[in-house]
């Protein structure tokens, strides 16, 4: 079989140090993506464990998927969960959550706890979309748009032109910085049109990395429009799978002259973060009223 | 909350933008009705208000839902800015 | 003296030489990665074919996406400005001529004399283009020949919700995996385009006759979905890709 470039890792994580059994409160929040999905599990408002993974056919069985992995040898089972949040493309069919709430106010969330308070414009570069959203000190939305129409600027985007190159997608980041000189941006923001433009390139005798260097300088200023409309804030912030491509990153902060915040967390997991804390809001404002 | 719906593809930014803050107030919903492609809808949003949205099907193709109220001679006020009362609709083509 | 039209698509090029209205020799070629050098190998091709030297062409005029490319033009008209020339030559009732080429969809309205009275563009977008139609015969591993005729032996009407070319294509393959027949699918697809086409065409004003010219008028199952969505008869002329190339003659004759 054909090596696939396009194919990232998946993951999971537990802390170790927490002891769960003893937590007031245990929430989880499953992020069911177009492309990956994320499940985070809460306890006592501490992030205890977390997956992430590739979303599969249908939308119940990958957030199965991700939930289970999340749990592995955390010895927690699913019933232990008290409330669970879904988001993401899939939120409306994961049957074992009691609520779904959009990504882009999951992210606002997320972002705000990863990121802290002082985080007021979050851009989320997803596998199938584009999110630009401006919050308050508490994470609420104050102005977002979404871009799930075209695939420019979103990690699909990426994952064609890592095919098309034959470079794997995690070395994109670092080989677009190994360019003598910064080459102009691919002209094309269509991946349809782009990706014939790259082959001409190739074929004028482009060497590889110079033309990841373009293409990454093109999705960094198709994202900087995007926030343009939202009006860019500081502090800001990036999540989202292509927020680990520092080629695109880092380009995005040259143009906005804006330094990114610095993730504590896996940028990846910010929607299902945002979403197992509204999970924590929900159980408390539900335990009050008993 | 100013909620953008739309997208920006290689020919251009094709985004209506709702007011939320301002929609909020209105009790009419005249934007339903008013406009011809059915681009509108009443939902509850994340933070439990009553607002218009765009339908998520038609935010994908807003650039051709909205091409026959935007004909290039002859091109009035667009129904759904008119109908809105409290002017909380925006288109940004 | 003979005069040459060229016309460098995002696909192919297509070559003209007209001599009083009569066309003596033309050519199509794949565009290629090598647009400037496949240019001129099919215009000396064509050349050739005419049994003219390059010296007894009066005038070359250029149009097309790739028109900047060609190194022997003496001038470049645009897009629509060939198309309408072309077309209302070809049909003097011609009033909307809409172009599907394979990078970009026009509407064109044109006054009796061929000359462009509005237009309106699908550019920079391949949902917008032929490249989508493209795209998704790739997707179901179809030759481009074929996806058009099997849309007509559709039997049920399915959704398409991905509008990006990219996302289509992952849309189609899980329409594939759920054992969607293929007909169904190109029938999807072909509307999908069709209503991008008519939408655009209608910023301009639909007025009959409508004709349809480039590459996807060769494409029966576009031909249909179209003709519903704009719900009237369309025409399409023998060699629909070869007008943008007739205008451009058309005009260069004009002008010697």
């Amino acid at each position: 079989m054909d090596k696939q470039f396009w194919r990232w890792k998946e993951y999971n994580w537990k802390e170790e140090k927490l002891n769960w059994k003893e937590a007031r409160s245990i929430t989880a929040g499953i992020d069911v993506g177009s492309v990956s999905s994320q499940a985070v599990i809460l306890t006592a408002g501490k992030i205890f464990a977390y997956s992430s993974q590739r979303t599969g056919s249908d939308s119940p069985q990958s957030a199965q998927k991700a939930i289970n992995w999340a749990l592995e040898g955390t010895g927690m089972k699913l019933e232990d969960i008290q409330f669970i949040v879904g988001t993401g493309y899939g939120r409306v069919n994961i049957p074992f959550a009691q609520k779904a709430i959009t990504e882009i106010a999951c992210h606002a969330r997320g972002a705000n706890f990863m990121y802290g308070s002082s985080v007021r414009t979050i851009l989320d570069m997803g596998g199938q979309d584009c999110k630009a959203i401006r919050c308050d000190e508490r994470g609420k939305v104050v102005s977002f748009l979404m871009n799930d129409k075209c695939a420019a600027g979103t990690g699909r985007g990426m994952e064609v032109f890592a095919d098309l190159l034959t470079i794997p997608i995690e070395e994109i980041g670092d080989l677009s910085f190994t360019v003598e000189q910064e080459p102009p941006p691919v002209s094309c923001t269509c991946v349809v049109f782009a990706k014939s433009e790259a082959l001409r390139l190739l074929r004028q005798g482009w060497p590889k990395n110079k033309v990841v260097a373009s293409y990454c300088s093109a999705m960094a200023h198709r994202v900087v429009t995007l926030l343009e409309r939202v009006g860019v804030e500081k502090e800001f912030a990036i999540t989202g799978g292509i927020g680990k491509n520092r080629g695109v990153v880092g380009r995005i902060e040259k143009e906005l002259n804006v330094k990114a915040l610095t993730p504590t967390w896996d940028t990846q997991i910010a929607g299902a973060l945002g979403a197992a804390l509204f999970a924590q809001a929900l159980l408390e404002k539900t335990k009050s009223l008993n | 909350m100013l909620a953008n719906y739309g997208y920006k593809d290689g020919s251009g930014d094709y985004y209506i933008t709702i007011d939320t803050d301002k929609c909020v107030t209105c009790s009419d919903r005249k934007c339903i009705q008013a406009c011809p492609q059915k681009v509108f809808e009443i939902i509850t949003d994340d933070y439990d208000q009553e607002v218009a949205s765009v339908v998520s099907d038609q935010s994908k193709k807003l650039k051709y839902s909205c091409a026959p109220c935007k004909p290039n001679v002859g091109r009035k006020e667009l129904p759904c800015v008119l109908a809105c009362e409290p002017k909380a609709i925006n288109h940004s083509w | 003296m003979p005069v040459a039209g060229v016309d460098i698509g995002g696909k192919t090029t297509k070559i003209i030489i007209l001599e009083d209205h009569k066309i003596l020799a033309k050519n199509l070629v794949l565009t290629g990665l090598e647009t400037g050098k496949t240019a001129l190998t099919a215009f000396q091709q064509v050349l050739n074919d005419a049994g003219l030297s390059p010296d007894k062409i009066s005038k070359i005029t250029v149009t097309g996406v790739g028109k900047k490319e060609f190194s022997l033009g003496h001038n470049e008209v645009s897009e629509v400005k060939a198309d309408a020339k072309g077309t209302v030559y070809l049909f003097p009732s011609a009033r909307t001529v809409i172009d599907v080429g394979a990078e970009e969809g026009r509407g064109v309205k044109c006054s009796p004399e061929g000359k462009v009275v509005d237009f309106a563009l699908n550019e920079k977008c391949a949902a917008g283009s032929g490249s989508f139609v493209e795209a998704m015969a790739r997707a179901l591993e179809l030759p481009l020949e074929e996806i058009g005729k099997l849309a007509l032996i559709s039997t049920q009407q399915i959704p398409m919700n991905a509008q990006c070319a990219v996302f289509a294509e992952s849309e189609v393959v899980s329409l594939l995996h759920a054992k969607t027949p293929k007909s169904d699918i190109a029938k999807a697809v072909h509307n999908a385009i069709a209503n991008r086409i008519s939408s655009m065409t209608r910023k301009i004003g639909i007025e009959k006759e409508v004709i349809l010219i480039g590459g996807m008028a060769k494409n029966l199952g576009f031909i249909d979905s179209l003709k519903k969505d704009l719900g009237l008869e369309i025409l399409i002329p023998e060699e629909p890709e070869f007008v943008g190339a007739l205008g451009a003659a058309l005009i260069a004759q004009e002008e010697t």
